[in-house]
């Protein structure tokens, strides 16, 4: 196939670059971990969004296909995350993850 | 006939598994009664088979039955395999009919014991490995029942491990039992290594097809494997540990550090007759120690106020008897005097337990006397056992004590100076039992009044066996009818010597002891047993010396009486007129001491050493190094695991950005 979109490939790079970061600082600075949590899905978008423009801009269908696994595994993620929040919530009352330190050496 | 034989060690093995499993589920009267009537199962079997070899012509009494191979690699091959010969069928008699009688004693004697069913498990256990001690055909087999039979023995004397002294007592036994076990041992692997097999029937046909040049590696392995016996024989210098062994219930001191277990040492020093007979030098060692032991034991039982300690040097003293006989080459009157001792002494150690049961379990002497007022049983079968171990006929002792002091002169490898110690050592033994019994049962009654109050005889399991027992101390001599008084009281020619003729095929006659002596030495120099041999056939020597051991005997005891009854001060004086000897004799020659500081503390020093120098310095010094090391360096690392989740995403975030341009640059 050939690469005959109005948006260039660059645009695309730089567009999941930017969301990686965002997601990648927000993951970074915020305690909550419901919006940690949205962080990391916009970290795994911006890959998504790569991957299909890659695919694209390449001709192979790979990419797309890469593209329904990671949606499988967020959602996973996110379903095991969220069951786990609201185990450690029912236990600490709190679901700060400063709280959640016990593991330090 | 094959068919049972088996049936002989496995009886009692079942009983150990219903006791030890079921036991304290079942009802103890059906626990008992089991353990009791798998040992006489196994009686029945053994007299039965005992009667088939009768049938049998004298010289083909043996039968052989192989349950299974056991260990087969190589080179080596050893069975599990059961042999019936004369010797065996006299041990598996006196092990399970003996044995069957202490079993029901203990019925009467362990019954209000919490551990009752265990008790008997152990009792059983022991009779199994007696058993295959004494039936195996091979030194293997034969080592698994010496090695079962210490286990059982240390179990049982440690019975009462609540008391201190009673599981120090078998820790001892086990570990000085452990030293004879270890020449046991080292024998064997000599035997295999020169003859390239473990079974009695290859090892003795070689040894008898090729004496001469056989001698000096057979002495070695005689010697090593008298090591073995003198631990669990309880023979000088391996015999501390059996006066300690009292600590145990007395039907096990009656059953294992009387009756049976003891004898083992005899029994494999009889059963490798061909062996000793082609080594002289370890036959006069064998002599030489039983004699000394027979002595120095009576003396140390002339002195001592524990009713079991008397019982057990006086078995000391018997056992050296047997070696002495047999180091004199007649291993019949050494396993003759087994039997007669296996009765007497049962039956002596019983009715010290009946005592015993009567005093409240105190067993000093000096706090008895005149019990038998109030103890009728127990007090005339003690006299039995007493007359038939100071050799008074028509007693047993009489027979089987005289046949060892005459053999221990005319015997191939008799001497006078073995001869003089056997008869010395009667004369103790007389003495010693005479005040043992005379304190005991007669004169003034010493004990306090709680104890005198609730003086009682046994009950009737007990008294029964007491009376059985005695019957079989007096009778069991006339098995074994010297030649001699046979021919004076002209009895018929089955009635002479019938148990030494029965028992020859398996220990060897006169004649053969003699060839074999000389093959071994080569020849000429064999002066000693043609000189025996001559003096064999003496009859007015042998009444003679019979006359002076029975005058010693009688004057022993009538000493005693004296000394204890008619003037109760003339011990105690005597003791105040000697006090040298007589501390010497209570302390037991100081011998317990000597151990203690020669083998002992430098035993216990190097342990220490080892335990504070080598183990806690260098093994844990070894492995709490590499944990401290490990703590160090984790110190360092430490840092990084901040517990805080972001810290982790950050560290993960640089890692890959690094990965990145290490790959983009």
């Amino acid at each position: 196939m050939i690469w005959n979109a109005t948006v260039p490939f660059g645009a695309w790079a730089v567009l999941s670059g930017l969301l990686f970061t965002m997601g990648a600082a927000g993951f970074l600075v915020r305690r909550d971990p419901i919006v940690m949590f949205m962080c990391i899905e916009l970290m795994l978008n911006a890959g998504n969004l790569l991957f299909v423009a890659a695919a694209r801009y390449l001709g192979v269908v790979d990419g797309q296909v890469y593209v329904f696994f990671v949606m499988t595994v967020a959602a996973a993620e996110v379903a095991v995350g969220l069951a786990i929040i609201v185990a450690i919530f029912r236990r600490k009352t709190t679901i700060d993850v400063d709280e959640m330190s016990e593991m330090r050496g | 006939m094959r068919a049972y034989l088996w049936l002989i060690p496995l009886l009692p093995l079942l009983g150990v598994l219903i006791n030890a499993w079921f036991g304290h589920r079942l009802p103890r009267r059906v626990s008992g009664a089991v353990a009791c009537l798998v040992v006489f199962g196994s009686f029945v079997l053994g007299v039965a088979a005992l009667i088939r070899l009768i049938g049998m012509p004298p010289g083909q009494r043996i039968i052989y039955h192989k349950l299974f191979p056991w260990i087969s690699t190589g080179g080596f091959e050893s069975a599990v395999a059961l042999m019936y010969d004369p010797l065996s069928a006299v041990m598996v008699c006196v092990v399970t009919g003996v044995g069957f009688l202490i079993h029901v004693y203990s019925l009467g004697y362990m019954a209000h014991d919490p551990r009752y069913p265990r008790f008997f498990a152990y009792m059983n256990l022991f009779t199994f490995a007696m058993l295959m001690l004494v039936l195996a055909d091979n030194f293997l087999l034969m080592f698994v029942g010496w090695e079962g039979v210490g286990l059982c023995s240390y179990l049982l004397i440690g019975f009462w491990f609540e008391r201190k002294s009673a599981s120090d007592a078998g820790m001892k036994a086990f570990i000085v039992n452990r030293v004879g076990d270890f020449g046991f041992l080292l024998g064997m692997m000599f035997i295999f290594a020169v003859f390239g097999s473990l079974r009695f029937h290859d090892v003795f046909k070689q040894v008898a097809a090729d004496p001469a040049t056989l001698t000096l590696t057979v002495t070695g392995i005689c010697l090593l494997l008298f090591v073995g016996a003198t631990g669990k024989s309880a023979q000088i210098p391996l015999y501390v540990w059996l006066p300690d062994a009292m600590e145990g219930p007395t039907p096990v001191s009656a059953l294992i550090h009387a009756a049976t277990m003891v004898t083992a040492g005899v029994y494999m020093v009889a059963r490798c007759w061909i062996m000793f007979l082609n080594a002289p030098l370890a036959l006069t060692v064998v002599a030489c120690i039983g004699a000394l032991t027979a002595l120095f034991a009576a003396t140390i039982a002339l002195v001592q106020n524990d009713i079991k300690r008397v019982l057990a040097y006086s078995t000391i003293s018997q056992l050296g008897y047997m070696f002495m006989a047999c180091g004199a080459g007649v291993f019949a009157a050494g396993v003759f005097h087994l039997m007669t001792h296996a009765f007497f002494k049962a039956l002596l150690f019983l009715g010290a337990g009946s005592v015993m049961h009567a005093m409240s379990d105190d067993t000093d002497i000096r706090r008895m006397g005149g019990l038998m007022k109030w103890l009728p049983v127990t007090g005339v079968t003690f006299w039995v056992g007493t007359l038939a171990i100071s050799g008074i006929p028509p007693f047993s002792g009489f027979f089987s004590k005289d046949e060892i002091i005459w053999s221990s002169l005319a015997g191939p490898m008799g001497s006078w100076v073995f001869w003089v110690f056997g008869v010395v050592t009667a004369a103790l033994t007389a003495f010693y039992m005479a005040r043992l019994t005379f304190k005991v049962f007669h004169g003034q009654p010493r004990m306090s009044g709680e104890q005198k109050h609730h003086l009682h005889e046994s009950p009737p399991s007990m008294a029964w066996v007491l009376i059985l027992l005695a019957v079989g101390a007096s009778l069991a001599g006339f098995l074994n009818i010297p030649p001699a008084i046979a021919h004076l009281l002209h009895l018929p020619e089955r009635w002479t010597a019938a148990f030494t003729n029965f028992l020859e095929p398996s220990v060897g006659t006169h004649e053969q002891a003699v060839y074999l002596l000389e093959a071994s030495v080569g020849g000429s120099q064999i002066g000693f047993a043609k000189l025996a041999h001559g003096l064999q056939h003496n009859a007015a020597l042998e009444f003679g010396l019979m006359g002076i051991t029975l005058a010693l005997a009688a004057g022993a005891i009538l000493t005693g009486r004296w000394m204890y009854v008619s003037r109760p001060g003339t011990g105690t004086a005597l003791a105040r007129k000697l006090p040298f000897l007589f501390r010497t004799l209570q302390n037991k020659y100081y011998l317990d001491e000597f151990y203690k500081a020669v083998i002992v503390r430098p035993g216990m020093a190097l342990g220490n050493a080892l335990w504070r120098g080598f183990d806690v310095l260098v093994i844990e010094g070894i492995v709490n190094g590499i944990a401290i090391a490990t703590a160090i360096i984790s110190r360092l690392f430490r840092v990084f695991q901040t517990g805080y989740v972001r810290n982790y995403a950050a560290g993960i975030l640089a890692g890959a950005i690094l990965i990145i341009w290490v790959l983009m640059r």
